[in-house]
């Protein structure tokens, strides 16, 4: 009843999981890191998700990941493994569950979890620097954005 | 170091910012006569890092020559301020900082690069920031400046100027040694919903490019630091927030306790690197 008083609460707060969403702490991934489930059961958008990639207030993933297909966008960091190839390399499950929450599959990875609402060490109301408002916090990004940026990732083939 | 150079290629075709990639091996020499010490071998302390590297060393040529020289460097306006402050007088007591101080250049030479240390008899680690303050209110019976004020960024670059090219050498142990344990613990607790620590970035990932920002040790030699980015001199304590602001984490306040043990730990990082504040960097 606990998590399911939580998963509320977090449905609630979050104010973006709909039905048939799997809300972040319901995510279930398997003992590498990987999630088979969509998070939405809609099929992801390729295109919306390469903006969420390098929108810097939604995904921002090319401030470390290098892309060459996202060169149009200035600025590819070099934190992360590049992504060339990044579908010949990884499942959609795997991939799915990197991008939730990628310290699943790399332990200590600096990699942000974008799919987590909770368990934050002096979680913050967004770059603000005060103290957030809730408990549960909005994941960094909505389940859809996820399978649209799983969807754009597995585009990539050398 | 081929995928380094691949990506500095991928890069230059892509925007006109040279991805360098790593420290460069330029030589920091002001005014043609200070020879900054601007990479030395690691602290003892230091587990994960063989060599320290200022700040300096990861800006571009265009940033890196406006230090070279005093007329160039605009944190010279602000400590030139700090002069003015020096030998204005102010408070109850009737006395500026000159009044017992005399000229900086002789009384203040190599104290930037002790702090923060240990105060016995106020029993207490202090900043540098703490210090002025401290005599501000209990020798001059002045009002303290703001922590991360002009005012303080600007006395701060005066003191610090008078150790430019001295080596850094805060003391870790004795009195000091449970602050430093603190601060050591806060540059790795990975903070806010980015969950990064200190160390993500400036130990784990220095040399590399996130986004357009070449990430340095993050090292405060240099501080305060002229930033080309606000266009106005900051202190170490206002940067540290800036940080963990970006780590969408609440932040902790200048001038408490976590920052201070904070700077104590990254200051003790720095330790054979000279002095060189006022810097600038981006």
């Amino acid at each position: 009843m606990k998590t399911l008083a939580l998963s509320l609460t977090a449905i609630l707060t979050a104010g973006i999981a709909t039905a048939g969403e799997v809300a972040p702490l319901d995510v279930k991934y398997d003992e590498y890191g990987a999630v088979e489930q969509s998070l939405t059961g809609v099929p992801g958008n390729p295109e919306n998700g390469a903006k969420v990639m390098v929108n810097r207030g939604k995904g921002n993933c090319i401030a470390c990941h290098e892309t060459t297909v996202l060169k149009d966008s200035p600025f590819h960091g070099e934190v992360g493994p590049p992504l060339d190839g990044v579908a010949d390399r990884w499942t959609e499950a795997e991939l799915r569950g990197i991008v939730a929450n990628a310290k699943m599959a790399f332990e200590g990875t600096v990699m942000p979890s974008f799919y987590k609402v909770n368990g934050y060490i002096r979680p913050g109301d967004g770059y603000t620097g005060k103290a957030a408002k809730s408990e549960m916090l909005p994941p960094l990004l909505t389940a859809q954005e996820i399978e649209d940026v799983v969807a754009f990732l597995m585009t990539i083939k050398e | 170091m081929k995928i380094k150079a691949l990506t500095a290629i991928a890069a230059l075709v892509a925007a006109p910012v040279a991805f360098a990639g790593g420290a460069d091996d330029d030589k920091l020499v002001v005014n043609g006569e200070i020879e900054m010490v601007t990479k030395a071998k690691a602290p003892a302390h230091m587990e994960n890092v063989d060599e320290v590297i200022s700040g300096w060393h990861f800006r571009t040529d265009e940033t890196q020559a406006l230090q070279m020289d005093d007329f160039e460097n605009q944190g010279m306006i602000f400590a030139d301020q700090g002069l003015d402050a020096w030998n204005t007088v102010a408070g109850t007591e009737d006395k500026s900082c000159a009044s017992c101080h005399g000229a900086p250049e002789d009384s203040m030479v190599g104290v930037r690069a002790v702090y923060p240390k240990w105060n016995d008899d106020a029993g207490e680690v202090r900043t540098m920031a703490m210090q002025i303050n401290a005599c501000r209110t209990e020798n001059m019976g002045a009002e303290p400046l703001k922590y991360t004020s002009g005012a303080m960024a600007n006395m701060e670059a005066l003191i610090a100027m008078q150790s430019r090219g001295l080596p850094v050498n805060v003391a870790i142990d004795g009195p000091v040694a449970e602050t430093w344990e603190k601060g050591k613990e806060l540059y790795y607790t990975r903070t806010g919903q980015l969950e990064l620590s200190c160390a993500s970035c400036h130990e784990e990932n220095y040399g590399n490019y996130i986004r357009a920002d070449h990430l340095s040790q993050g090292q405060i030699n240099g501080f305060p630091t002229y930033r080309l980015k606000n266009a106005k001199l900051n202190t170490v304590h206002a940067r540290f927030k800036g940080c963990v602001r970006d780590t969408r984490a609440e932040t902790f306040k200048p001038g408490g306790p976590e920052f201070i043990a904070l700077e104590l730990y990254v200051a003790s990082r720095g330790n054979g690197l000279s002095v060189e504040g006022p810097s600038v960097r981006n």
